[in-house]
């Protein structure tokens, strides 16, 4: 880095009559900052999204990679896929999912975003150890969940059992019933502080003096939140569920540590069904498929969420 | 408000905490007992009779895989800040024709789901031969690191006085001179941030690992976990100590850098 910065800067030295602003050099060296990184966007995110376009075409398989053979076969991938008893069950329980986990994140998050938002000793500090679960890596809070989760030895089981809510141990994570619900439970777990830490940022921008002229005019909690909290936190609102939406359709680490998208599917979702396809199946074309179908949905709530953050952005574009 | 309700709402706040963590302190629990303790029932509450021997095993099974993400790691953070921080100055502070639309697809970007990303890099890795390697991890890793690091160090850098750009312009600095020697001193914590973030988004990544280390030559730890948890049968205390090896990184940013966290999740937002 620094000798990169010495011969830049070296070069641009002679070239005094162009500095000012605006120059022809000086925007040339202005684009040296860029580039690296629009280089970077082409080869690591346009060229390999391309591909996998072109990639969802083609019969792609173990023999693709030693033979360099991959016929074009139209859209027989995409019609092997709908045609797929797995389809269904795939794109239903992502929506189960991707619902079941954004709902109870969020309204974990709200209630505890306006519980932290009072002041109490330690509010700053207990709320910051809630965030613990978002920076874990995936991979541990599955394994952790997993033995939470165990038939056998796992905490959860033995409490119900202790509490005489279960007479038998519940097999969470290998029967087809509770598979899926065990894993919205423990990405709900996950989920939360983000919720949070978005949702009690929001409500610091309330002004305290609306909360005051309404208790004034005698409104309950209940109302005030009603009418002052909800409607000024729509915007942060909208952020914070498009945002939840977009990741959790993409939920991948969870399922897979859990139960790998079983038993017999039963918490397969299109991201695990994608990469079983790819890498387990050694079928990229059918996976590929599978991943286009991801990205038009994704696509479809980045431009929603792109609409509703416009003002703050255009106002910070101007900034800069 | 009065003291004791002062007072009550921190007992609920600590109650809260201690619910809401108990999956957490599980693991540090579970990760102390003899692996002959844990297949009692019911499980014992606290780890009265601890023994080190799971973590022995995590050392001794996992010690290496922790190694390599540590490089990997710590290799996806040099990468990604010596590509994003330049190209977050110029999109914070030149007024380049058509940086407006490469904010927007640096934003973009990040939606594409990681799935896609595996699915189509891992061909073209294999053509290049960056399968099973540490460079190939780094450049996967950084399709993480890099949006979400322009888009928070971007977000600091346009809150760098004018003045001090100015004057080192005046005093005859080129722009890479300037960047280096002023922008960059000043924006310490914003480096310092995106860069922990990277580390830890690198450090946690588990679907490029599965997908691009398919052989034994290098094995992230998330993989280690993973099949560590595959294989055991009565061994988890081994995998739970692996586990809180594995949380040493988020804790430590926990504990220094707390006030980063809420910046780098409300000005980034994006977690895989």
């Amino acid at each position: 880095m620094t000798t990169n910065t010495r011969t830049t800067s070296g070069t641009s030295r002679p070239r005094h009559a162009n500095r000012k602003p605006g120059g022809h050099g000086e925007r040339l060296v202005q684009w040296t900052f860029v580039l690296p990184m629009m280089l970077f966007l082409l080869l690591f995110f346009c060229y390999p999204v391309l591909r996998n376009l072109t990639m969802s075409f083609q019969e792609w398989t173990v023999a693709s990679f030693y033979e360099g053979g991959s016929p074009f076969v139209g859209l027989d991938n995409y019609i092997a896929l709908v045609t797929d008893p797995i389809f269904g069950r795939a794109v239903l329980n992502t929506a189960l999912f991707t619902t079941g986990s954004l709902l109870f994140q969020f309204v974990i998050g709200l209630g505890l975003a306006v519980f932290f938002q009072r002041r109490f000793p330690l509010s700053g500090t207990l709320r910051g150890l809630m965030l613990l679960p978002w920076l874990l890596p995936l991979v541990v809070s599955g394994a952790v969940f997993r033995w939470i989760y165990d038939e056998g030895f796992g905490v959860l089981n033995q409490l119900l059992l202790g509490l005489h809510l279960i007479s038998d141990p519940i097999p969470w994570l290998s029967s087809t019933q509770y598979a899926l619900t065990s894993a919205i439970i423990a990405n709900i777990w996950v989920g939360v502080p983000f919720n949070l830490v978005i949702l009690h940022s929001g409500l610091q921008a309330v002004p305290a003096s609306l909360y005051e002229a309404a208790a004034l005019d005698g409104a309950g909690p209940w109302q005030r939140f009603r009418m002052i909290t909800l409607p000024l936190l729509r915007p942060v609102i909208a952020i914070v569920l498009m945002l939840g939406l977009i990741y959790t359709l993409k939920v991948f680490d969870m399922i897979m540590i859990l139960t790998g998208g079983g038993p017999a599917n039963a918490s397969e979702t299109l991201t695990t069904w994608s990469f079983a396809l790819s890498f387990e199946e050694f079928d990229f074309g059918q996976g590929a498929a599978v991943g286009n179908l991801l990205i038009v949905i994704a696509l479809v709530f980045a431009l929603l969420y792109l609409r509703s953050i416009r003002n703050t952005f255009s106002s910070q574009g101007e900034r800069g | 408000m009065t003291t004791t309700r002062r007072v009550g709402n921190t007992v609920v706040g600590v109650l809260l905490v201690l619910v809401f963590l108990a999956p957490v302190y599980w693991m540090i629990n579970v990760s102390l007992q003899s692996s002959d303790a844990l297949l009692r029932t019911p499980p014992a509450w606290f780890p009265f009779d601890p023994t080190w021997s799971g973590y022995a095993e995590a050392l001794r099974t996992q010690g290496s895989h922790l190694a390599t993400s540590l490089v990997i790691a710590l290799g996806t953070v040099v990468f990604t800040l010596l590509v994003s921080a330049p190209a977050a100055y110029a999109l914070a502070r030149f007024r380049l024709r058509g940086t407006l639309a490469l904010v927007l697809v640096v934003l973009l970007v990040q939606m594409v789901p990681g799935i896609v990303m595996a699915n189509s890099l891992y061909p073209i890795f294999s053509g290049v031969g960056l399968l099973d390697s540490y460079p190939g991890m780094i450049l996967a890793d950084s399709t993480l690191t890099v949006p979400f690091a322009v888009l928070i160090l971007r977000t600091f850098m346009s809150g760098v006085p004018g003045e001090l750009i100015e004057a080192a312009r005046v005093d005859g600095c080129g722009q890479w001179r300037t960047f280096g020697s002023v922008v960059l001193p000043v924006c310490r914590n914003a480096v310092i941030t995106a860069g922990l973030f990277s580390f830890l988004f690198a450090w946690a990544d588990f679907l490029f690992a599965v997908s691009f280390t398919t052989g034994n030559t290098i094995q992230p730890i998330t993989v280690g976990i993973y099949r560590f948890v595959g294989n055991q049968t009565t061994n988890w205390n081994g995998v739970m100590a692996t586990a809180v090896l594995a949380s040493i990184p988020a804790a430590v940013l926990l504990l220094t850098a707390q006030r980063y966290v809420a910046a780098g999740i409300t000005g980034g937002g994006v977690k895989e």
